[in-house]
């Protein structure tokens, strides 16, 4: 088994699109599980069990099983329910929503490294209840989680390559169908291979940079 | 406990009843930390609260201020109940858009500040007159900037609490509270967490609060030349129960209780 520098060079332009649809149902993907891992964490907090606990029970449903399950529900049995997304939508959605229930907890763990004292002083000054989280919780809650938020995006990237059995053109289905019509793996899956190393290490030294910056060291005791 | 004691515990030295405790109960576990407290305080009013930790004063604070219920026995505020109201001429479980009306009159200054980190001090001040009273941002940073000139502090306006002093921090939590135009005012052993240097600039602000406001105050101290200077009325607290109420004179110069003299007498060693 030879390297083939020519045929590496002549698929590079359609791994270079698989890419692209990667890195979008990253972006996407997280953008969602950003926004909906904030909503479960409020509705998680809700003071009417009658919200709390169904969140909690669809968050511990979602969070415990696989994340290919999901995709084959959203793609496979949703359709027959008159519901029909595109093959990228439903991939979106459900890398989205299985990670919100992992950001959900660390916006969760943000949320309660807030001191006690900090909600008590928000209801001394009758603040309502959208302006203390806006103003006064999330403002202190959110910038400690940004790094763990970072790696789950980071792993939600490198999951992408699942979306391969809804039929969505990422960078894994690209080097399968390259291989498949070339009789050729090699080149492919190990272009596919290096450019997610390319993309992960600088995000996760990023994020590493952004822990030292954000977190704050544990107080000598 | 005496009679006059009684009464006075019951009553307040000015005319109405501005808050009143009636028959209050707060337990956590087995322990009782107030039982069947009954007292009342007349509008405008400063009362200190003084007791051994954990005979309940701090719970009272608390309950007043809505960050905890009373198990049995209602709060009044003026006319309204605190933790309950009247529908259908029952006493229920008060809505929350009930306690918001009725807290609107209460503000706390609590012992560790709780001043907001995210926030510069004037934000700190004008956050809740903008979006609890609706003040425009012009009208909240004039009433903010009149309170920290008051507290000593118009020049730190720029400052993150970080970047201030406990008592620093503790004087812009008193400029936060009062920028809430409150009628109850709870200090809640406001400078236990300041080397007496900071805490003597923290109790001049409050005395002078004391001295140019008609603000009701409720306070929990170990400070007690400051609980003579401000208050109207000194309760002495034991076992969650008022064991003796007499005005500050009274209560430090000649106190009628055992418990009450040896209490005052540790607090006078430990100073």
């Amino acid at each position: 088994m030879t390297w083939d520098w020519g045929y590496a060079w002549e698929t590079l332009p359609q791994l270079l699109d698989g890419l692209g649809v990667t890195v979008l149902a990253t972006l996407a993907g997280t953008a969602i599980a950003l926004v909906l891992g904030l909503i479960f964490t409020v509705l998680r907090r809700s003071s009417s069990r009658w919200i709390a606990i169904p969140t909690e029970i669809l968050v511990e449903f979602i969070r415990s099983t696989p994340l290919l399950v999901q995709l084959f529900v959203l793609f496979f049995v949703l359709p027959q329910a008159g519901i029909e997304l595109s093959a990228f939508m439903t991939g979106v959605i459900g890398l989205g929503l299985h990670y919100a229930t992992y950001t959900s907890e660390v916006y969760r763990s943000g949320i309660e490294g807030v001191p006690a004292g900090q909600w008590e002083a928000a209801k001394a000054l009758n603040l309502p209840a959208r302006r203390v989280w806006t103003s006064v919780i999330l403002p202190q809650a959110v910038p400690p989680s940004i790094p763990a938020l970072g790696n789950y995006a980071i792993a939600m990237f490198k999951e992408t390559p699942q979306l391969t059995v809804i039929t969505v053109m990422e960078l894994l289905s690209v080097a399968r169908q390259l291989g498949a019509e070339n009789y050729r793996y090699l080149e492919p899956v190990t272009i596919i291979g290096v450019l997610f190393l390319a993309l992960s290490l600088p995000t996760a030294w990023l994020v590493r940079r952004m822990e030292r910056r954000l977190v704050p060291a544990p107080r000598p005791v | 406990m005496s009679q006059s004691a009684t009464e006075a515990a019951l009553t307040s030295r000015k005319d109405g009843q501005f808050i009143h405790f009636d028959k209050v109960t707060k337990r956590f576990g087995d322990n009782v930390v107030l039982n069947d407290l009954c007292f009342a305080m007349g509008a405008g009013e400063r009362v200190t609260l003084i007791g051994p930790s954990g005979s309940g004063k701090t719970t009272i604070l608390r309950m007043l201020m809505t960050l905890m219920q009373p198990d049995t026995g209602t709060i009044r505020v003026g006319e309204d109940y605190l933790h309950h109201e009247e529908r259908g001429g029952r006493l229920v479980e008060a809505s929350e858009a009930h306690i918001r009306k009725v807290r609107q009159r209460i503000t706390m200054v609590f012992q560790s500040f709780n001043l907001f980190p995210n926030m510069r001090v004037l934000r700190n001040v004008t956050e809740a007159p903008v979006h609890v009273l609706g003040l425009s941002k012009e009208e909240a940073e004039e009433r903010a900037l009149g309170l920290l000139a008051m507290v000593g502090l118009d020049h730190k306006i720029d400052s993150y609490p970080s970047q201030l002093s406990g008592g620093q921090q503790q004087r812009v939590a008193i400029a936060r509270a009062l920028a809430m135009q409150p009628d109850v005012l709870l200090l809640d052993e406001v400078t236990s967490a300041l080397d007496p240097e900071l805490a003597a600039g923290v109790l001049d602000v409050l005395r002078d609060v004391a001295k140019t406001t008609d603000v009701t105050m409720l306070c929990v101290t170990h400070a007690m030349k400051f609980a003579r200077d401000i208050s109207h009325r000194v309760l002495m607290f034991c076992e969650g129960k008022i064991i003796e109420a007499a005005p500050p004179e009274q209560m430090f110069d000649s106190p009628e209780h055992e418990r009450t003299r040896s209490f005052l007498q540790s607090v006078l060693e430990e100073s």
